[in-house]
């Protein structure tokens, strides 16, 4: 283990938003300001506890929480190894993480007098929660899609409109995940004013990655709090999907100073990362900067954004957060990866021996879990993020099966 | 008044170029185009082209990926330069070729942070293709530093934005950190916008010019003889960029493009002058 981290005493980011060499704000000058007045509430709103309890009150009686730590039992036993527990994210109100940071990202917003919030989305999931915290307290709502997504994705863009907002396809591009935070960036900048961007995932410039790890990492206080009272020990290892990396560190986060506790993070290899065909900078991309962080990135000799491919749409993304590029060089946590294939595997044997859906994002965490229980002992336990609910994909993998659904 | 630190520096085309219009009374014109856009030969023409019809200055964009400042003009000039499959060391090939008919008028990069981080020794690179300064959409001062010191080095700007945003405060600090002029972003916005407001312009402007020597020139948004004009009545110069594009983007041929976008820019040329 690293020996940074002896001592236990984890502290990032430093007060300008870097992660060692990563992370910072690289924005148009324009954004500035806003990002200042955003990252100086949440430092006020953090230690405020009014804020706290209203946060509390809506995760608890809003979104469902805590949700519960299970034990696969039927999955450990086929896998024949560690124990298996899964963080039922999917319980989640609108079936994933993302609602936890966009529940408090809303409140921020609110405070800060913002009457209209937008995002960009990918699978849809944060696009969900953000329309669905926007309708329940009455903020107006934009949601930037890539055109490509939009199709991948119709049930949540359809969900996303029954709640009162705007769907806006964006064509340029990949029209993809990238896309849409270029074009959300360009609104953003043009209604500063009135507008708060409710950033999806732990990228993006300071102080985003900080405040959606934050709000995000009741995932991992509750799971750890869950497995000593349920295991009596923690974890040997943490496992999670890494697209931008807001699962993966909300779950990492509470265990960084838990120095024996493997965090392994699980990133998309769709056709294989030799075929260059996926979404996995942390394990082949090289250092650079887009969308306001320093990162890892997958980015050509010439500095272009490559354009990236994976079965699941919330994975899709060349970048990463900064904090995972950080955990990566000082040697805290692991990035792995799995291909589409093997998240397809796993996803189905999660259906099939548990009578669970997973997201196709989470399912790239379970290939990691179907590749490595069995090598482990009947005494470890894997902890695995399982981020999100898979309705959303129904009509992705009907059509890999070759099934037409009406 | 502050005076930034590399107004003291060395003789450089952009301080000449300042200095000699100020003498003049006249304000800098300040042109901008993508490189490679719609394809290559149309790009050292359409630069020569600029300084007959009067640009002082000229920015050219460096193709990016994923130009998020950029509105859907110059996104589209990036989109048609890239099919092109430019490259930076194109760029700076381009830069090269102009500089061997004119060894005057300064040339500014502009773009965006990841292109130049893919290239290894930019700065002595781009100085050696006889480029005069950067301007970096996404790099504030606070994160800026290094490559502004490895531009000084070799004799480069690196150029700062001021937005309608920016609070005095922080305008005072980016003006100590500034070199070659100072970029105010006349809106609130992407490139190209139609949001304009001259006279909340003029306001931000008398008041930053009065706390620096430095020049200062306005962009974003400006796209005839009358904006010009009228921008340019507290501040240096002006930057004139998605007119000019939207001129490259019915390009069939490189002749018929730089007679035009000579058209274009002394048509600015005489506002300016009128005015001032």
């Amino acid at each position: 283990m690293s020996e940074v981290l002896e001592g236990s005493n984890y502290s990032q980011p430093t007060d300008d938003g870097h992660f060692g060499e990563f992370g910072g704000r690289f924005v148009a000058e324009t954004l500035t300001h806003a990002l200042d007045e955003f990252a100086a509430l949440y430092e006020q709103m953090k230690h405020d506890p009014e804020f706290k309890r209203e946060l509390h009150h809506d995760l608890t009686h809003y979104v469902g929480r805590p949700t519960p730590l299970y034990l696969a039992e039927r999955m450990t036993a086929e896998l024949g190894g560690a124990a298996i527990y899964l963080k039922r994210e999917d319980l989640n109100h609108t079936g994933a993480h993302k609602v936890c940071n966009t529940v408090g990202q809303a409140l921020l917003a609110k405070r800060m007098g913002k009457p209209r919030v937008i995002a960009e989305t990918g699978a849809g999931q944060h696009g969900v929660a953000t329309a669905t915290v926007a309708a329940r307290l009455g903020l107006e709502c934009d949601i930037y899609m890539g055109e490509e997504d939009v199709r991948r994705q119709s049930l949540n863009v359809y969900r996303m409109k029954l709640m009162g907002a705007r769907v806006i396809p964006v064509t340029s591009g990949s029209k993809t995940l990238k896309d849409a935070m270029n074009e959300a960036m360009r609104d953003w900048v043009t209604n500063v004013d009135n507008t708060h961007y409710i950033i999806g995932t732990v990228a993006g410039p300071h102080p985003y990655p900080m405040v959606v790890r934050d709000f995000a990492s009741i995932i991992g206080q509750e799971a750890r709090a869950q497995m000593l009272e349920q295991e009596g020990r923690l974890p040997n290892v943490v496992v999670a999907c890494v697209g931008g990396g807001s699962n993966a560190m909300g779950i990492f986060h509470p265990f960084i100073n838990d120095v024996d506790v493997d965090l392994v993070g699980v990133e998309a290899g769709g056709h294989g990362i030799d075929s260059g065909a996926h979404a996995a900078p942390l394990n082949d991309g090289k250092v650079g900067v887009l969308h306001g962080n320093r990162s890892y990135l997958m980015s050509d000799d010439d500095g272009q954004i490559m354009e990236t491919h994976s079965i699941s749409a919330g994975l899709d993304y060349p970048g990463v957060g900064p904090e995972h590029s950080y955990l990566k060089d000082i040697g805290r946590a692991t990035y792995s990866s799995a291909t589409d294939d093997e998240a397809m595997q796993a996803f189905r044997m999660l259906n099939q021996r548990e009578g669970i859906l997973p997201a196709l994002e989470t399912s790239h965490a379970l290939a990691w879990v179907v590749a490595n229980a069995p090598k482990m002992s009947k005494d470890d336990i894997i902890l695995v993020n399982l981020s999100g609910r898979g309705d959303k994909d129904i009509l992705t993998v009907a059509d890999i099966d070759g099934i037409t659904l009406t | 008044m502050i005076t930034a630190e590399t107004n003291t520096g060395p003789d450089t085309r952009i301080k000449r170029t300042f200095a000699q219009l100020k003498e003049q009374g006249r304000k800098a014109l300040i042109s901008f185009i993508t490189a490679g856009d719609p394809s290559p030969e149309f790009t050292v023409a359409g630069l020569h082209a600029l300084v007959a019809g009067g640009a002082d200055l000229l920015e050219l964009g460096i193709p990016f990926s994923d130009p998020e400042a950029e509105g859907p003009t110059i996104q589209a000039a990036n989109e048609r330069a890239l099919a092109g499959g430019i490259t930076l060391k194109q760029v700076l090939v381009m830069v090269t070729e102009f500089r061997q008919q004119d060894s005057q008028t300064p040339i500014i990069l502009m773009g965006y942070l990841n292109s130049v981080l893919a290239m290894q020794d930019f700065a002595q690179k781009a100085a050696q293709a006889g480029v005069d300064g950067l301007i970096m959409v996404n790099l504030p001062p606070e994160e800026g530093s290094e490559l502004q010191a490895q531009l000084a080095a070799n004799g480069m700007d690196l150029i700062y934005l001021i937005a309608p945003t920016t609070t005095q405060v922080r305008a005072a600090e980016i003006i100590s950190k500034a070199s070659g002029f100072i970029y105010y972003v006349s809106l609130k916005g992407i490139t190209g916008a139609g949001n304009l407001r001259t006279d909340e312009v003029g306001i931000r402007t008398s008041e930053l010019r009065a706390t620096t020597d430095i020049p200062l020139c306005v962009g974003f948004g400006i796209r005839d003889a009358q904006t010009a004009a009228a921008l340019s009545e507290h501040a240096d110069g002006v930057v004139v960029g998605s007119v000019l594009v939207e001129k490259m983007a019915a390009g069939t041929d490189p002749d018929v493009i730089g007679k035009s976008l000579q058209q274009t820019i002394a048509d600015i040329r005489q506002g300016l002058d009128r005015q001032n």
